[in-house]
């Protein structure tokens, strides 16, 4: 970064030069009325789904990711309400088994691993890298067909019966034992898979080819580090799924031994190539949160973020190390000892990256103007959560214990901690504070705080008691259990309750903010970012001129000292104190240009 | 009811119970010296510099390359302490002792069947003496199974195709709890019985009881007449195959120049994937048996090839002299 005392220039103002170096505001709804903004720009069913706009592709997927995370949230709560008793009163064995792999495999698939990505990823991504569009529009809009085609097959083996695999779709089960629609699902993830290549496909091109003037690499936000580290996963990983996918249903069709001892296969190559994709898909998942968290931190901070290198470049690390963990999976499989020695050895060492995030987020908040508006209270729950899920993922890695606690609820727990309570927790979080941006209005501050407190809380209710559980013993995947574990599932099912209420509720509070909602401004929030110098919702092409960066990125210190001088303060209240304003003697003074966070209740 | 909880469930059963658990501990104490101070900070600093409050804000540092490096390498060389603790437990895991009592397992879907040495079978049901290693040799019928004893802190995945063995002593004697951890199909949850561990004394009672026809190894001398092993590795055999006494645990020469041990896994699959390895000198004409023999029953004929293994390897002809199988190859459990 540059010294800051050198960089007093707004690159905001600079990047609007047919406004020269007025108002923000005034400047923005100038170009607003000169310019129709993406949502209005065509009202027709056809304009939608024969978009090229990056952002209204990203409104098709939120739909319809949306959609998908409800699909799987019933399940989840029929697994819930069933494990209410031991025996299990409400589901067959099979239809117990068939319930929690389509949660599984809808989840991950049709809602975890685009949710961030293809959402926040293609509306955000040209927007803050200063470009006009993604670089290859009508790519991004076959990905979009191709989700709905894989969600299609999915329906399809919702209504035809279901699988009975677990969303690992391990061998030989799943190529000769199962008598679920193995082939239909796994065809389903194949196609969906191909949504994945070409979006990471798109979004690689894009952060290399479309920066716009000044945008160097050492100023990307933080959130398109993570989608560029996401990106080099998705096209590297999911490839070797969507051919162990094929080759499970050239097994279970043509008898091809590959993985079934008796036909000469192994079963353990299955798990090496499901799980060289499928432990970097836990980062692909979890990435895109690490990106949105550390913009909300530092947008609540009104600070940079601290360590803006370690933090940019720990994404990356985590994507390379991820590639190399994989055997973590298989401690008790019958891999050698040396290779699980190596493997748990691996996994510490990618928790150092994480680590250095989760230190660097604390040492942000540092010295901030610190806003407990709605998408700093659930980045503070991501963060607390995902330490939680990061720290016991450290425990699975140790040899030893793993062997115990291994395919136990403690698992579930874990896995649930990250992708639940941390990628989950993003996702509302970013939904929350670009939602302005997107629709153009504000959304209540008082629900919105409320459905954070209440995620965190029933998150913790729901799965905490499953970390007991699983060091008890109790395995994974059952139906029927010991009737000594029913207290703590039934905390869970309770929990779970909760749960469902509390991601209910932001879209109905959301919802009424697209009618009722006031008028956001260009920059409710009082961010920086380019996404926040185009009006609210952003035109089509979202620069009227391209924009030229001659700053860092968060350099917000400017608007500490300006905010202070012009006495603006939530309440009215002055917000810098006389030291403040010592410590910026010998700067040169201006008028606010926005400071409109202060207005955002 | 609860109380099963922590004597059938997490119980201690063994020494290495108890070393787990104390790692575990140790571990969650450490990491929850690293991150609480995260989480105070975290509230600390949202409620103190929140908006709108006076408080000094002078000198915020954005970057310090010494915190950054100190905050990834301290916490790091911690835990790579406890790496080490982990791993040695778990290499453990890897060496049973010589004298371990063998007993075999098959696993298929939904049951668990045991064999002890003397030829004692017990399905769902394991009963061992407290105080002496046993080792367990599985293999599994279908699909992939894991036996887990929670009490124990073990599990291993028994997956088909191959033997996968492991070991543990169990010190308390009582009853706990034995499951399958690895999704394994429709009643996958109700695939489990208990493991019972016995005064060496009441266990010695408790073979005497049971009833047996013969002894492992002796089921497998009649096995190995009757599937028609004996045509071709018996001693009037005129085929040229390899004499099987005094095989087992010797390096074996291979057609291809390399040479292997004579273990579990390579009885095994000599017969039922007798091509993928051929014994120097002889020639391709042993048939597979996959589709005649089951798991359990090839678990037998190794136990009666490893009752050899102290025999002479020029008798050429096994299957008559030990017309009641030789001596089982552990020492049973008294
Ligand atoms: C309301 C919240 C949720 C509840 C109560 C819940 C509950 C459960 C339960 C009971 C299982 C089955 C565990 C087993 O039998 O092994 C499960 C598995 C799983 N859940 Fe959730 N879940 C919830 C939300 C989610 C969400 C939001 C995601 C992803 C974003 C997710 C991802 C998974 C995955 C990947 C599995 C593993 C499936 C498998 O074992 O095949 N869950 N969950
Ligand atoms: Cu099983």
């Amino acid at each position: 970064m540059t010294d800051r005392t050198t960089t007093i220039d707004d690159r905001r103002a600079r990047s609007r030069p047919e406004t020269g170096t007025g108002d923000a505001k005034t400047g923005d709804a100038e170009i607003g009325t000169e310019q129709v903004s993406y949502l209005r720009a065509g009202h027709t069913l056809r304009s939608w789904l024969l978009t090229t706009d990056h952002k209204r592709i990203a409104i098709l997927y939120l739909i319809s990711v949306t959609i998908f995370f409800f699909i799987g949230g019933a399940a989840a709560a029929l697994l819930r309400v069933d494990l209410l008793t031991p025996e299990g009163d409400l589901l067959t064995n099979e239809g117990y088994n068939r319930a929690f792999t389509l949660h599984g495999v809808i989840m991950v698939w049709f809602f975890l691993i685009p949710s961030i990505p293809n959402t926040f990823g293609n509306f955000l991504i040209p927007l803050m890298i200063g470009a006009r569009d993604l670089a290859f529009p009508r790519l991004n809009l076959i990905s979009w067909y191709i989700y709905i085609l894989g969600g299609l097959f999915t329906v399809v083996v919702l209504i035809t019966g279901g699988v009975d695999t677990g969303w690992t779709f391990y061998t030989p089960l799943s190529s000769m034992f199962s008598n679920g629609n193995v082939v239909l699902a796994a065809t389903a993830v194949f196609i969906v898979g191909f949504s994945s290549i070409l979006t990471g496909l798109n979004f690689i091109v894009t952060v290399h080819k479309l920066r716009c003037p000044g945008m160097t690499w050492g100023r990307l936000p933080l959130f398109v580090w993570s989608h560029y580290a996401t990106a080099l996963i998705l096209v590297l990983a999911t490839p070797v799924l969507s051919i162990t996918l094929a080759l499970i249903a050239a097994e279970r069709v043509f008898g091809l031994g590959v993985f079934d001892p008796a036909l000469g296969g192994d079963p353990l190559l299955y798990q090496h190539l499901f799980w060289f994709y499928s432990h970097p898909a836990v980062y692909i998942m979890v990435l895109p949160a690490l990106g949105v968290v550390s913009e909300l931190i530092a947008a609540a901070a009104r600070k940079p973020v601290f360590g803006y290198r370690f933090v940019a470049g720990s994404s990356i690390a985590i994507a390379i190390i991820g590639f190399l963990v994989w055997g973590h999976h298989m401690f008790v499989a019958g891999q050698s000892m040396y290779a699980s020695a190596v493997f748990s050895f691996l996994s510490l060492v990618v928790a150092v990256p994480s680590g250095i995030k989760v230190y660097n987020w604390t040492a942000t908040l540092y010295k901030g103007h610190i806003s407990l508006d709605p998408p700093f209270l659930f980045a503070m729950g991501f963060i607390g959560l995902f330490v939680v899920g990061g720290l016991t993922g450290l425990i699975l890695a140790m040899l030893a214990v793993d062997v115990h606690v291994h395919d136990t609820y403690f698992v579930v727990a874990h896995f649930h901690y990250i992708m639940v309570g941390g990628t989950v927790s993003a996702y509302f979080g970013a939904l929350h504070f670009w939602w302005p941006k997107m629709i153009g209005r504000r959304t209540s501050v008082v629900w919105g705080r409320l459905s954070a407190v209440l995620i965190f809380l029933g998150f913790n209710l729901t799965f905490f008691p499953q970390f007991i559980l699983g060091y008890l013993g109790m395995p994974r995947r059952y139906h029927v259990y010991a009737p000594e574990f029913q207290v703590l599932h039934v905390m869970s099912s309770a929990g779970a309750g909760i749960l469902a209420v509390a991601y209910l509720l932001p879209f109905t509070y959301l919802f009424y903010s697209m009618r009722y909602g006031a008028p956001a401004g260009p920059n409710p929030v009082g961010a920086t970012g380019l996404e926040w110098t185009v009006p609210s919702p952003p035109p089509k092409h979202n620069f009227a001129t391209l924009p030229v960066v001659t700053g860092p990125p968060y350099d917000y210190e400017i608007e500490h000292e300006e905010a202070g001088k012009a006495g603006g303060g939530r309440k009215g209240k002055a917000r810098t104190t006389r030291r403040d304003r010592a410590d910026d003697q010998g700067r040169p003074t201006r008028q606010a240009k926005t400071a409109p966070g202060e207005e955002w209740q | 009811m609860i109380g099963d909880l922590f004597t059938r469930w997490a119980g201690e059963a063994s020494a290495h119970a108890g070393q787990v658990d104390l790692l575990v501990l140790g571990f969650t104490l450490l990491v929850a010296a690293l991150s609480l101070p995260v989480f105070v900070l975290m509230v600390v600093f949202a409620l103190r510099y929140r908006r709108g409050r006076a408080v000094n804000r002078r000198h915020p540092i954005n970057r310090n390359v010494w915190i950054e490096v100190s905050w990834a390498i301290i916490p790091f060389i911690l835990i790579v302490m406890f790496f080490v603790w982990a791993t040695s437990l778990y290499v453990d895991i890897y060496h049973p002792p010589d004298d371990a009592i063998e007993i075999q397992v098959e696993a298929k879907q939904w049951m668990w069947k045991f064999q002890h040495p003397g030829g004692q079978r017990e399905i769902d049901e394991l009963h061992v003496p407290a105080g002496e290693p046993v080792r367990l040799t599985m293999a599994s019928q279908d699909v992939i199974h894991s036996l887990y004893v929670p009490a124990l802190r073990l599990k291993r995945d028994v997956v088909p195709g191959r033997y996968v063995s492991m070991w543990f002593t169990a010190d308390r004697p009582g009853d706990y709890v034995m499951t399958c951890a690895e999704f394994c199909g429709t009643n996958h949850s109700t695939m489990g019985g208990r493991l019972v561990v016995m005064a060496p004394a009441d266990y010695a009672r408790w073979l005497a009881e049971a009833d047996v026809d013969r002894s492992l190894a002796a089921q497998g001398a009649a096995l190995f007449r009757s599937a028609g092993c004996s045509g071709c590795h018996g001693a009037s055999a005129t085929v040229h195959a390899p004499p099987l006494a005094g095989l087992y645990g010797r390096p074996v020469p291979l057609d291809d120049g390399t040479v292997v041990t004579a273990d579990d896994q390579y009885i095994r699959d000599s017969i039922l994937l007798p091509h993928a390895q051929i014994a120097a000198g002889y020639p391709r004409i042993m048939p597979t048996f996959r589709n005649i023999l089951d798991e359990a029953q090839v678990l037998r004929l190794v136990a009666y090839i490893k009752s050899l293994a102290n025999d002479p390897p020029s008798s050429q002809s096994p299957a008559d002299d030990h017309p009641a199988g030789g001596q089982p190859p552990v020492e049973q459990g008294r």
